[in-house]
């Protein structure tokens, strides 16, 4: 343990956790609003492809983040509008979507494989980033890092103070109910789900622009199953969200350093498990929230 | 009888039978890959062998492949059906279709099968693999030379003999150059995560690693050491030169594609034998790319008269003297490793820290 | 204006239409798309529908479609009942691995014996590796009200990472050249799961499948577990009320699941697979969700929905292979089968209306 430098650690588990904590994000409002999608994967993937193409084409990595929110969003909106027009069961549809998506990131990447993509600056931040330990942890990473902090805060602003938001709680608890009241459950849902397309497209490109950064076909390799896990943790809840995120790539972040340092102990299978166990065991001892009342029912406007 | 003739006997017998078997002038070669071959690593390599065999032989052959089969019966499927359709040959990529191999052999004495990684044969079935500790060997001397902080980083996918080999190669040599070096593994159980293998680098990086040496596909720990900064890698199974000067300062490639055409060349002049090819070097299937100019002359100078050596058979990367992790010994002084023993390493040499999961 | 009405009894007709209807919009677009991607489409979609069924070697691929469908259909059985009461067992995969990995260390205990014995302890330990997996996510659930999807799910990674250890440990082959995997438990006949007549494709877990399906049917529509689990899903409310102990149903419910997950890890170890290896599960837990909601939960529909996602996986190996469409493309038109089977389900209970809503 000793030499696990924590400053480093408490660094690399920010980065760890960004793609996860922007897909997660996402899901998080589409549930709040009664849907469940279980595309995450699918669209975190084509955001991706997405994103690295847009970039690589215009040479820059901000059309490229553009380009993998619209893919993401794009791509929600097969789900949105099979599930809340043709009332199709959203579980079964959501699985389709990762297959589908998988697939279509993998034809459009074709041309893209072994390419180079454009840079992704750190944004500089001077004499914050100066200071000790906490300029290190804080103030020295990418944008994408701290647009994923502003989602999460802007989400809950938009849940808890705004009106647009109480209209997609209501929806998400009782979706007749919210219909008697007047409001436009569907188009609400719709709109709920191609934020989470364009928050997982943005988390799919944080990996093939900023963290690996490459287009490999299937590189996600199931971040997007993190993500519907860690809203689960945060029931529902985008505060406990940023803790899941950074507890989960605390604990993913932590393995690997303990492995790096030379001085591990505990056998490296176990150290393997530990990110998802620990994860069990918190949510075992914070107890989950409720999930909203309608999720995952379909909703037809004379029922 | 063999499986197909009865087979093809039932559908004859219900007037189905067509063509498939009639276009027989052209040597029909398969391909199965455990990943998609967009993975620009194990994969991908295969298929670029496969590419070659296409451009040597031209019309005279045809390919095909099945991309992303899952080991066990799956790939027996893949198999007998490709074997179905005609092919004369199929090179099945990856240890895990060991048990699907044998028995598609077993199904088609006349289909010729060639299987890397694995160790069992047959009368129709081959086996070949690659000496990439060879390649260990000569990153080793480099990254001895190179590390200022004699902490080297190792990131292994999982402990299998292929991986332990190849740590222990590299490190032997960069012992010999260093005696202060000590090297730090990393275990990324996954064969493909890019995410995990640049976290993997990252945490090596972060305890004073200044070089990373990889045995996963992706590119992601070169990224994550060029963010870095100061901190070199070497490429693995494809070259990687986007990511040269530095931090890559070379790399092993896996190439098929010599081996691919002369086996292919085997079976249309009908010379095609059963045989265990463990190529290395010398023979192509294991090269070395570009050393570029990060590293000082006589370092580079140093790994290409090794590189020479270990080609020529002058230098065996496991010579004697050599104790096992535990003090035991292994090797006499001037004693080679024997191959059986090197096929199934599964254990540390002497100076290695920490200990293989098992 | 077109809008929606409810059928006020779901359509029979159109029940049995619409798979049929849904295929057909799949070979449109599909078929679209394959021209896009310069291929023949007709040939591509009889290459995927047509062949593995009826092709030039259709009595070697017709049994596979058995072999494959097998475990889905099994796993999607036990998902299916808990997926009605509303309990969302998403970890399926992990109890399948735990089932082969308790399966074939008993196997391996006994080899090089040969007794009868040892078959049927396989199968007990088999659905045993599977219980106890899922008794996690649902005591967890039972005790402290911890949610099923999350534990199930990070179960699934943690019982990857123990397959991967006991293929590289304690199971690893002593005669396997230091590889990673297991003894091949179809060549040990004691263990060995074979064809119950040899060529057909039909090992004893498809025969437990079939078996499961029957079953399932049996208790959905006449047992009174079926009745509770009905009331559980359409009202969990209503279901206390009914006397029905939600606790107890979660354990039924998982218990059942995880049981049959693990039966098809034991099955899939001793049989088709043969060896634990590290890649022993290829994702039969999670299409077997998908393949439980395409039956519409019921035990024929989930029987007929296994055997079409067999066909897809099967004709798509033949596609790649006679016509070098990539995998890609393949994975792309599964999709699409999935959205449309999906999509016009809504003729079943809906029927669409011309015209502006007349206010009630």
């Amino acid at each position: 343990m000793s030499n696990i430098d924590p400053i480093l650690l408490l660094t690399a588990i920010i980065i760890v956790s960004t793609p996860i904590l922007l897909a997660a994000i996402g899901e998080l409002v589409v549930e709040r609003a009664g849907v469940l999608n279980l595309g995450v994967e699918g669209m975190m993937i084509t955001g991706a492809v997405c994103g690295f193409v847009v970039a690589t084409m215009t040479g820059s990595p901000w059309l490229g983040f553009a380009g993998a929110a619209l893919g993401g969003a794009l791509l929600s909106m097969i789900f949105g509008i099979l599930t809340q027009l043709f009332l199709s069961n959203q579980v079964a549809t959501g699985l389709a979507l990762t297959l589908f998506g998988l697939g279509l990131s993998a034809l459009m990447g074709q041309g893209y494989i072994g390419v180079k993509g454009p840079a992704v600056p750190d944004l500089y931040l001077p004499l914050l980033r100066d200071i000790p330990v906490l300029g290190p942890i804080l103030f020295r990473h990418d944008i994408i890092v701290y647009l994923a902090l502003a989602i999460v805060l802007g989400v809950w602003l938009f849940l808890n103070r705004t009106r647009a938001g109480r209209v997609l709680r209501a929806v998400g608890e009782n979706h007749d109910a919210a219909h008697a009241l007047g409001y436009k459950v569907v188009r609400v849902r719709l709109m709920a789900i191609a934020f989470g397309g364009a928050c997982a497209g943005l988390g799919g490109a944080y990996l093939s622009l900023v963290r690996v950064p490459q287009w490999t076909e299937g590189m996600t390799a199931g971040a997007g199953w993190i993500a519907l896990a860690i809203v689960v943790f945060a029931s529902w809840r985008p505060g406990r969200l940023v803790l899941g995120a950074w507890l989960f790539g605390g604990a993913t972040a932590l393995q690997l350093a303990l492995q790096a340092s030379g001085g591990v102990q505990i056998p490296i299978e176990y150290l393997q498990m530990a990110p998802y166990l620990a994860t069990i065991l918190v949510l075992v001892i914070l107890r989950a929230g409720r999930a909203p009342g309608s999720l995952g029912r379909p909703f037809h406007a004379s029922s | 009888m063999t499986f197909k003739t009865v087979l093809l006997g039932a559908t004859a017998a219900m007037g189905l039978a067509t063509g498939a078997m009639a276009q027989d002038d052209k040597t029909k070669v398969g391909f199965i890959y455990v990943g998609p071959i967009g993975d620009l690593g194990w994969s991908y390599q295969h298929d670029q062998g496969r590419l070659a065999v296409e451009e040597e032989f031209g019309d005279k052959v045809e390919t095909v492949y099945v991309e992303s089969v899952p080991e066990g019966p799956d790939a027996e499927r893949v198999l007998t059906q490709m074997a179905l359709q005609g092919a004369d040959m199929i090179f099945t990529t990856s240890f895990g279709f060991m048990e699907a191999t044998m028995n598609a052999a077993q199904k088609f004495p006349d289909v010729k099968f060639e299987h890397a990684t694995g160790y069992q044969r047959a009368d129709n079935v081959s086996t070949y693999s690659a000496r990439f500790y060879e390649g260990r060997a000569v990153q080793g001397l480099i990254a001895g030379e190179m590390t200022e902080s004699n902490i080297i980083g190792y990131i292994g996918s999982y402990p299998i003999p292929e991986v332990i080999r190849g740590i222990n190669a590299a490190y032997l040599q960069a012992k010999k150059v260093n005696p202060e070096v000590e090297f730090r593994v990393v275990w990324a159980y996954t064969w493909f995560d890019p995410a995990k293998e640049a976290e993997a680098a990252k945490a090596l990086i972060d305890a004073g690693a200044d070089v990373i040496l990889q045995h996963t596909d992706s590119t992601a720990p070169q990224a994550a050491a060029q963010e870095a900064g100061d901190v070199i890698t070497f490429g693995q199974a494809s070259d990687m030169l986007d990511y040269a000067p530095e931090p890559r300062v070379s790399s092993i490639i896996d190439n098929w594609n010599q081996y691919y055409i002369d086996r292919v060349g085997a079976v249309m002049d009908g010379s095609w034998e059963s045989q265990d090819t463990w190529g290395g070097i010398d023979s192509g299937m294991v090269e070395i790319g570009e050393i570029t100019e990060a590293v000082p002359a006589e370092v580079k100078q140093a790994a290409l008269e090794l590189k020479d050596k270990i080609a020529a058979g002058e230098v065996h990367p496991f010579t004697g003297p050599i104790n096992k992790q535990d003090g035991s010994a292994w090797l006499a002084e001037g004693e080679t490793a024997d191959d059986e023993t090197l096929a199934g390493m599964n254990f540390y040499v002497e100076g290695l820290k920490g200990e293989i999961p098992q | 204006m077109i809008r929606l009405e409810r059928r006020p009894e779901p359509s029979r007709a159109w029940t049995i239409a619409t798979p049929f209807v849904a295929v057909a919009l799949t070979m449109l677009a599909g078929g679209l798309m394959f021209a896009v991607l310069g291929k023949d489409p007709v040939e591509a979609i009889r290459t995927i529908f047509w062949d593995p069924l009826f092709g030039d070697f259709a009595s070697y691929s017709r049994p596979q479609l058995l072999v494959k469908a097998g475990p889905l259909i099994l796993i999607a059985i036990g998902l299916s009942l808990g997926f009605r009461a509303g309990i969302w067992n998403i970890g399926a995969e992990g109890q399948y691995i735990l089932g082969a990995i308790f399966a074939a260390a008993t196997g391996l205990a006994f080899y090089p014996a040969e007794s009868w014995l040892v078959f049927p302890a396989m199968i007990l330990a088999g659905a045993l590796g599977g219980i106890l997996w899922a008794m996690i996510p649902a005591l967890l659930k039972v005790r402290f009200g911890t949610n099923e999807v999350l534990v199930s799910l990070m179960l699934v990674y943690v019982a990857e990472a123990l397959l991967a250890s006991m293929a590289l440990g304690l199971l690893r082959n002593p005669e396997g050249m230091g590889f990673p995997g297991s003894r091949n438990l179809a060549q040990y006949p004691s263990a060995a799961n074979l064809d119950l007549i040899p060529g057909t494709g039909l090992h004893w877990g498809v025969a437990l499948a079939l078996i499961a399906v029957i079953v399932g049917q049996v208790v959905m529509t006449r047992h009174q577990l079926g009745f509770r689990v009905r009331l559980a899903g359409q009202s969990p409310r209503a279901a206390v009320f009914g006397g029905v102990n939600p606790g107890w149903l979660i354990v039924v419910c998982m218990g059942i699941s995880g049981g049959l997950a693990g039966l098809a890890g034991m099955f899939e170890v001793a049989g088709p697979a043969g060896r634990l290896g590290i890649d022993f599960n290829v994702g039969y837990g999670f299409t077997a969700i998908i393949v439980a909601f395409l039956g519409r939960l019921n035990p024929i529909g989930i029987l007929l929905a296994g055997l079409l996602m067999a066909l897809t996986y099967i004709g798509g190996e033949l596609a790649q292979l006679q016509m070098n469409l990539p995998l890609a493309a393949i994975q792309m038109f599964q999709g699409m089968l999935l959205f449309f089977l999906l999509a016009v389900d809504v003729l079943t209970a809906f029927r669409f209306r011309m015209g502006r809503r007349v206010v009630a």
